[in-house]
């Protein structure tokens, strides 16, 4: 099967590439933007989805500072 | 000493180390550790920081002996790069991010020793500012805050910038750290460039002093 998994900062810790997209925004025009945070996706073809969580756990993120959701 | 795929600054560890003793290369696919007294992780871009810092090295076969060799005692030095593989790893508390600039930075940093327990630190004494070079894009310690009481309790802080602005935006200023022990420090800056007067300082000499003494 086609997995997907998003990976995000977590809540609470700085995001300075959010942060500066949140800014650069506005100088191209684009007003209204704010709580910008930027992540990364993960695609793999997994023959046991179950494994994907102890995936995420030992390798695909770091449990200290990311959050990660298996879409 | 310890080499990665990615590693460079491997050959300046190996001359620091040889300054206090002899220095032994090791290789991240090997499982020998050919009978060391401490075990320095250079810096660098171990396995081309892919994914996340450190995060492949950590899987390396060596790693599973420095880990033995750490939990039995065993006096292990990670910088930079070998600080963010020893946090991936578990040896030591904590992660390292992007800096707050999100630039690559290098400049001669000053270090408060805040801990002289340390094997890595026990030719400091507390308070002792230590001037040594700090290179890297992703320095940010960051712990979460109920660890970080755990930490300071312990003692485990081993190491702060008092340079200002800090580097990187580390929490609380903090370049190096400890495992509860002791015996295992991790810092951003290197003491590896910093071990001849010749070349701007030898203050990061004392790391390795230190480490020698114990088998003095």
């Amino acid at each position: 099967m086609r997995a997907r998994v998003l990976i995000r900062p977590k809540a609470g810790i700085l995001d300075p590439q959010g942060q500066t997209v949140e800014r650069a925004l506005p100088a191209l025009g684009f007003d209204g933007v704010s709580n910008v945070h930027v992540g990364r996706l993960v695609e793999l073809d997994v023959e046991d989805p179950s494994r994907l969580p102890a995936m995420c756990e030992q390798l695909l993120t770091n449990p200290l500072i990311e959050d990660y959701e298996i879409l | 000493m310890v080499t990665f795929p990615g590693s460079c600054d491997d050959a300046d560890a190996r001359a620091a180390c040889s300054l206090v003793g002899e220095a032994v290369q090791l290789w991240h696919a090997d499982r020998d550790l050919k009978g060391v007294d401490a075990v320095v992780i250079p810096g660098g871009f171990s396995y081309g920081d892919h994914l996340r810092v450190g995060a492949i090295a950590r899987f390396a076969p060596m790693m599973a002996e420095v880990g033995a060799f750490a939990d039995a005692g065993g006096p292990v030095l990670g910088v930079c790069n070998g600080f963010q593989v020893l946090c991936e790893a578990g040896l030591l508390p904590g992660a390292l991010l992007p800096n707050t600039s999100l630039r690559f930075t290098m400049r001669q940093t000053m270090v408060e020793v805040q801990r002289s327990g340390s094997a890595w630190l026990s030719a400091c004494v507390q308070g002792e500012l230590l001037s040594i070079p700090a290179k890297h894009t992703t320095g940010r310690y960051y712990v979460s805050q109920p660890v970080l009481d755990e930490m300071e309790e312990r003692g485990q802080v081993a190491l702060r910038y008092v340079s200002d602005p800090i580097p990187n935006g580390s929490l609380d200023g903090i370049a190096g750290v400890t495992n509860a022990a002791g015996n295992v420090l991790g810092l951003m800056p290197h003491p590896e460039h910093a071990v001849d007067e010749l070349t701007g300082g030898a203050d990061g000499l004392k790391l390795f002093d230190s480490a020698a003494l114990v088998f003095a």
